[in-house]
């Protein structure tokens, strides 16, 4: 009897030890497997959100599996703030992927000082050489070393809906002050002028950013936040005045400190608001996405930030390259992860822009493809494009992206003074030199 | 086996100790360990994915002095004040559920059905009534007569308490459970009696049911602390903190120091200021609510 419950003590034990030590458990698969060898691939791109991405990955795996025969691709896919976090927690018990995604320069910095990333630098002399448009590759490189090769490339434009604009006799405007003319008349016959979704923060950057290249040249942001300048430049200052003025004669949408991007893009699809300044991520909205009335794509276009007081070069973009691919410094099959990636590479841009209307951080023969003209327009914009400036969230260390992404929220609300605005920037800024 | 054979088993010190153990490992491997760990990420430099380098209590001195910190802290008590408040008025509402009206039951459920929605779910349902310029609440106030309805999340004077409304409505269920489940308890002799003694409906809710529920009303003022104090699922979705700021609380401006400031060692300082926070609350809540006779019934 004693003995009977005796060991059905010890079965509950050995059940619960086993259970624990199963959830701390290791599934490493990664590595030499027999005779064929394992990649270990992280993305972003899940079935049901970015359907044609996740397609053209399968793709592209398909390809390389069967050119590669003994090497097999073993696939994680988790939709964007899974994937930020699951990363962060893998990189801190050494479990990277052998390849995965990443984000460009303050984002790289924490892995790179890890070194969990592998440099990429032979590729980029070896089969990808001369492949990306200038300035992409550069915006994952740190001291030096490139430790991401970046799969797209965004510029922001402002959007707007051009029936709005023709019913009010309104022109593409090309300057601050006849920017401010139409946003008066907008305002005179009740439209509200911009969507702006400034709960996300980023996409009022965006509008300083564009000021701050307009007034003082496409180097005055850049420098401040490498600290070859400073933040307290007065076009920095002066690029906080013009926000203030914009949102004094009610250039934005009602409560735009509080809505979601998300929020912003649906009152301009849906005929709200008559301008949207947003990254090219949004083109196929308004080109391809049958899920969007024809009617509304064929309405809008786009212009470039007008420039200010007779400064500024149009053809100066805010932008940069979104995802791009890592080999973690610490995979088993580093060499087939290498050659995975440039195969990846050297695929992508092509199958991105024409099936998915992704616009790929490499070149293209814009001629040999058939697209939508927008997708032509942006494409040979980027040909002409003078000077691309990396989004200055992403510039910035980590610390002091937060700061500035606060600061932009205050200054749009009014409860910040250009100054003070400017300030808070250089103090946190100079802290980290 | 018998009943005496049984009580020898379980009096048995090593048999306690097998049947405890694997709850306890798990509280340990899962609460504790983490907890303590909390603490020591607090004593270090770390930006969560790099070297740790040991700074001592710095990221301690650091967050004593942080003014975002101790106003994320006030809007954490704000929380937790209006929460405790409005636990009155669940009450009130648990009171009427249980002297018999009619259609009780039916109310009792639809009182019980954000409960059962997700936060998430919440949040987004709240972010479309407080639309500004889509939103039902404000199409409601415009129709009114009201010209210029406010922006309800951008407004950093409003924000805060524009969320608490969500927050607060989607708990009001779980309270009223409780309430009405301990109102159910007491013994339908004692109110009869009282009523025979000609005691008004008021006076039997005010001297007899709220009495011998105070031992649940303490639980949930307790509850309901805790609960304010590491809030942190819809103010994230539906603000995430800002603007500037305005709607931050504590869990919210830990969860963006480690994941956004990539500051994981002040992060888990933050995080371990909050446990403290909260248990020195806690305690002083039952210190003052402590009573020393217990009723019985």
């Amino acid at each position: 009897m004693k003995n009977k419950k005796a060991i059905t003590f010890l079965v509950v034990i050995l059940f619960s030890v086993a259970f624990v030590l199963g959830a701390c458990g290791d599934d490493k698969t990664s590595g030499t497997d027999g005779d064929s060898k394992v990649i270990k691939f992280m993305h972003l791109w899940p079935e049901g959100s970015s359907k044609t991405h996740n397609e053209i990955v399968n793709e592209i795996i398909a390809n390389f599996e069967s050119e590669n025969p003994g090497v097999k691709v073993e696939l994680e896919v988790l939709s964007n703030e899974q994937y930020k976090d699951k990363i962060q927690v893998l990189s801190t018990s050494d479990e990277l992927p052998d390849v995965g995604m990443t984000w460009a320069a303050g984002y790289l910095e924490p892995y790179v000082n890890g070194k969990k990333f592998a440099p990429l630098d032979d590729l980029l002399a070896g089969d990808l050489a001369d492949s990306f448009v200038a300035g992409t590759a550069e915006a994952y490189a740190i001291d030096g070393k490139t430790y991401g090769l970046p799969l797209e490339l965004n510029i922001a434009t402002i959007f707007y809906n051009k029936q709005i604009f023709d019913e009010y006799g309104l022109e593409e405007p090309s300057t601050l002050d006849e920017l401010e003319e139409v946003i008066q008349t907008l305002n005179d016959n009740g439209i509200a002028p911009i969507a702006l979704g400034n709960k996300d923060r980023w996409t009022g950057s965006l509008w300083y950013m564009y000021l701050a290249d307009r007034i003082g040249g496409s180097d005055v942001l850049t420098n401040a936040i490498n600290r070859t300048g400073t933040f307290e430049d007065p076009a920095l200052v002066q690029a906080a005045e013009e926000i203030q003025n914009l949102v004094n004669m009610d250039a934005f949408v009602k409560g735009f400190n509080g809505l979601a991007d998300e929020e912003a893009k649906s009152m301009f699809m849906n005929e709200q608001s008559a301008m949207y300044l947003i990254a090219t991520w949004d083109l196929p909205n308004y080109t391809t996405n049958e899920d969007v009335p024809q009617e509304f794509r064929d309405s809008v276009g786009y212009f470039h930030f007008p420039t200010v007081d007779g400064k500024g070069d149009m053809n100066s973009f805010v932008g940069g390259p979104g995802v791009g691919l890592f080999v973690s410094e610490n995979s088993d099959v580093k060499e087939e992860a290498k050659e995975f990636v440039s195969f990846f590479v050297q695929q992508w841009g092509e199958k991105s822009v024409t099936q998915a209307g992704v616009i790929p951080a490499t070149k293209l023969d814009v001629a040999s493809l058939e697209l939508p003209q927008m997708y032509v327009d942006v494409l040979e914009n980027l040909n002409a494009a003078s000077n691309l400036t990396l989004f200055a969230d992403v510039q910035m260390s980590p610390d002091a992206a937060q700061v500035h992404l606060d600061m932009i929220q205050a200054i749009f609300g009014n409860e910040a003074t250009p100054e003070e605005f400017t300030k808070a920037h250089e103090d946190a800024l100079s802290a980290e030199e | 086996m018998g009943l005496k054979e049984m009580n020898k088993v379980m009096s048995n010190k090593w048999v306690i100790t097998l049947y405890v153990l694997p709850a306890l490992l798990l509280i340990a491997i899962l609460v504790f360990i983490p907890l303590i760990l909390t603490g020591y990420y607090g004593l270090m430099d770390w930006d969560g994915v790099g070297e740790m380098y040991f700074i001592g209590l710095e990221n301690y001195v650091t967050a004593l002095q942080d003014m975002k910190f101790w106003d994320s802290a006030w809007h954490s008590f704000l929380l937790a004040i209006f929460s405790t408040l409005s636990l009155a008025i669940y009450l009130a509402i648990s009171l009427i559920l249980a002297s018999k009206i009619r259609g009780a039951n039916l109310l009792r459920k639809i009182y019980l059905i954000p409960m059962l929605l997700s936060s998430v779910a919440i949040a987004q349902l709240w972010i479309k009534v407080f639309n500004p310029t889509n939103g039902m609440l404000n199409h409601i106030l415009i129709a009114l007569g009201v010209e210029n309805p406010p922006a309800w999340l951008a407004d950093t004077s409003i924000v805060l308490f524009a969320i608490f409304v969500p927050i607060l409505w989607q708990y009001a269920g779980f309270y009223i459970l409780i309430y009405y489940a301990a109102l159910k308890n007491i013994p339908e002799s004692i109110i009869e009696a009282a009523r025979i003694d000609g005691a008004s409906p008021l006076q039997i809710a005010y001297r007899i049911k709220l009495p011998l529920i105070m031992g649940v009303i303490k639980v949930t003022i307790v509850l309901a602390v805790v609960g304010s104090l590491k809030y942190f699922d819809l103010i994230y979705v539906m603000t995430g903190g800002g603007p500037n700021g305005a709607s931050e609380v504590m869990a919210s401006y830990m969860y963006k120091l480690a994941f956004s400031s990539k500051d994981f060692g002040y992060g888990s300082a933050i995080g371990f200021l909050l446990l403290v926070i909260t248990l020195i609350v806690t305690v002083i809540i039952r210190k003052v609510t402590a009573s020393k006779e217990e009723i019985q019934y």
